[in-house]
């Protein structure tokens, strides 16, 4: 076996090592249940509204596009700030100095991020389908086309969230340089209400980017065909949008590596023990 | 795998500069180490040690100069040179979820391809954990450990991969003085049995006079100062205290020159002398000797090399 495909499995079981601490952590556990519980208060107070118009029920157009937000939230903003942090609390460091370290770290960060998924849809969907009626109206086939999206919205957003985390400058800045673009883009992105609201121009902004076309995705999975009318164009779109999510998740996976490798090539110990510094500044 | 001449110097350093924009911080360092040494670089503060440090790490870019180590450029060394170098950092809150036990055994499997029959990597998680100390605390989150227990899981760390050559950075910081005796054995073993080169900094003067073959003093650049802690001390001509008793009356003296000195004493007073005590120039007498002297711009002599 040669030394890269032995650091990738390391690092495929660092990512499950991390994810296994990270569910026993109260901190972690914090998380997902403040998520679940204000994404279900949300819906269960717009239980009875109606999508004007439509006969759509408003928790079945949200449940979807709110899915596909959170996955965009947390897919680019955690390995954004778990980067920013490592790098500053001296895991990349210590990465950096053993044999192939990096792309076992990086692999890890791949998986963790990616499994961490997994508790929030179903501390999210599983109440959900309990509480309101009629979520999934294509059975079967729309669970697979849900997979499918995950898959996809993963690919297409994952590497942007390492990219922001190997460029955002410390910790203090990812707000700037993560929370408020992608916040943004949410807001825009048919999450909450359908894009068609928007002015003409932030409707093609929004569909530069990944946000949208998941959402839409995860709609086309969960509502039945004639909900299509409430989009753009009377359609699901399912070909652009794949191939929208494609072209993203090529261009991340050909920018990331060269952004993570000059990440790495700056890191050294004065530069973690200058964010050291800092951070006992600020506790002082 | 190219590797260094079993004789050759492991560490070879030529002209070495470094500035951070106009700030000059290393102005032409020279220095070597040979297999199986153990050398101690001091300095005041802001010298550069640690600039230098990295440089060998093959964590920074050095502004110009020729750099060796392992008879490779070590910024642009491969995995395989890594494999043979251990680096001991000072970490502050990495894997806190993490144990001791797990971190190791996590961080020893990517030595694990370049093990060798005459060197096998890494080394065995239980037995480290037993030689830094901290079978006891194998188990708990790393975020709990004291900063003396951290250090050691540092210490652990950087010598997972039995390296041939390792850095330590000031690495008892924050140490007791238990868990420094400690250290040094550690230290000493790995130099004995393992014929471990070794690179360290320290602003301790006696735990570089009980570790060191060799000392190097940086100030203002470069190397003022090489040789063992003896032989500095010669060459600084820091003086010696001599005490000594006549019936009652005691007596204090400090030469440069204890042999004439004491020899003179003896064709005074013969067998009048009833009790004598020489004690040689301390390595922080000569340390601040030699840094005062630079530092006053009396270049030519402090760069004077020393003979071993």
């Amino acid at each position: 076996m040669t030394p890269t495909r032995h650091a990738i499995g390391l690092g495929l079981r660092r990512g499950w090592t991390e994810f296994v601490l990270s569910l026993r952590s109260a901190q972690d556990q914090g998380f997902y249940l403040f998520v679940a519980v204000g994404t279900l208060a949300f819906l269960w107070f717009n239980r009875d509204n109606e999508l004007d118009g439509t006969g759509l029920m408003y928790p079945t157009y949200a449940l979807p596009s709110i899915l596909a937000g959170l996955v965009v939230f947390s897919v680019i903003i955690g390995p954004a700030s778990t980067l920013a942090m490592e790098r500053e609390d001296g895991t990349l460091l210590r990465h950096k100095a053993v044999p192939h370290g990096m792309q076992g770290y990086v692999t890890g960060q791949l998986v963790y991020h990616s499994l961490g998924l997994v508790p929030m849809l179903v501390t999210i969907l599983v109440p959900s389908l309990l509480l309101f009626d009629e979520l999934m109206h294509r059975g079967a086939v729309g669970w697979l086309v849900l997979a499918g999206a995950l898959v996809l919205g993963l690919l297409a957003t994952l590497p942007l969230g390492m990219l922001i985390g190997a460029v955002v400058p410390s910790v203090s800045k990812l707000g700037t340089w993560g929370m408020l673009p992608v916040m943004l883009l949410t807001a825009i992105s048919g999450i909450f209400f359908p894009i068609q609201a928007l002015w003409a121009w932030v409707q093609v902004v929004a569909q530069i980017f990944p946000t949208y076309w998941i959402g839409l995705l995860m709609r086309s999975a969960f509502l039945p065909d004639a909900a299509a009318t409430v989009e753009l164009g009377d359609s699901w779109r399912t070909g652009t949008a794949v191939l929208v999510l494609t072209a993203w998740a090529v261009a991340g996976m050909l920018a990331m590596p060269r952004f993570l490798r000059r990440m790495a090539r700056r890191q050294s110990g004065s530069q973690v023990q200058e964010a050291r510094d800092a951070a006992l500044q600020i506790i002082k | 795998m190219r590797s260094a001449r079993p004789d050759g110097p492991v560490i070879s350093v030529n002209g070495l500069r470094m500035s951070y924009g106009q700030h000059d911080v290393l102005t032409g360092v020279d220095l070597d180490v040979r297999a199986g040494e153990v050398v101690c670089l001091l300095g005041p503060n802001g010298a550069g040690k640690t600039t230098t440090i990295e440089i060998l790490e093959g964590f920074r870019s050095p502004s110009a100069g020729e750099v060796r180590v392992l008879g490779e450029d070590p910024f642009r060394a491969g995995d395989a040179w890594k494999a043979r170098v251990g680096v001991v950092l000072q970490s502050w809150r990495d894997h806190a979820r993490w144990s001791p036990r797990r971190l190791l055994s996590h961080l020893g499997g990517y030595y694990a391809p370049y093990s060798r029959p005459e060197r096998p990597r890494p080394y065995e998680t239980e037995e480290l954990l037993h030689t830094v100390g901290l079978t006891e605390h194998a188990d708990r989150k790393i975020g709990t450990l004291s900063g003396g227990q951290r250090r050691r899981l540092d210490v652990a760390v950087g010598i997972i991969g039995r390296p041939e050559l390792l850095f330590l950075d000031e690495p008892t910081t924050g140490f007791d003085p238990e868990a420094r005796r400690d250290f040094h054995d550690v230290v000493h073993r790995l130099s004995d049995l393992e014929g471990t080169s070794i690179l360290l900094t320290t602003h301790d003067l006696a735990e570089a006079e009980r570790l060191a073959d060799r000392i190097l003093i940086l100030a203002g650049g470069r190397i003022v100062a090489n040789g063992s802690a003896e032989a500095l001390a010669r060459e600084a001509a820091a003086s010696s205290e001599v005490r000594w008793a006549c019936g009652e009356d005691r007596f204090v003296h400090a030469t440069p020159d204890v042999v004439p000195f004491v020899r003179r004493l003896f064709e005074e007073h013969g067998d009048a002398i009833t009790e004598l005590e020489v004690r040689p120039a301390s390595l922080e007498d000569t340390y601040i000797a030699m840094v005062q002297r630079h530092q006053s711009g009396d270049r030519t002599v402090a760069l004077t090399e020393v003979a071993q």
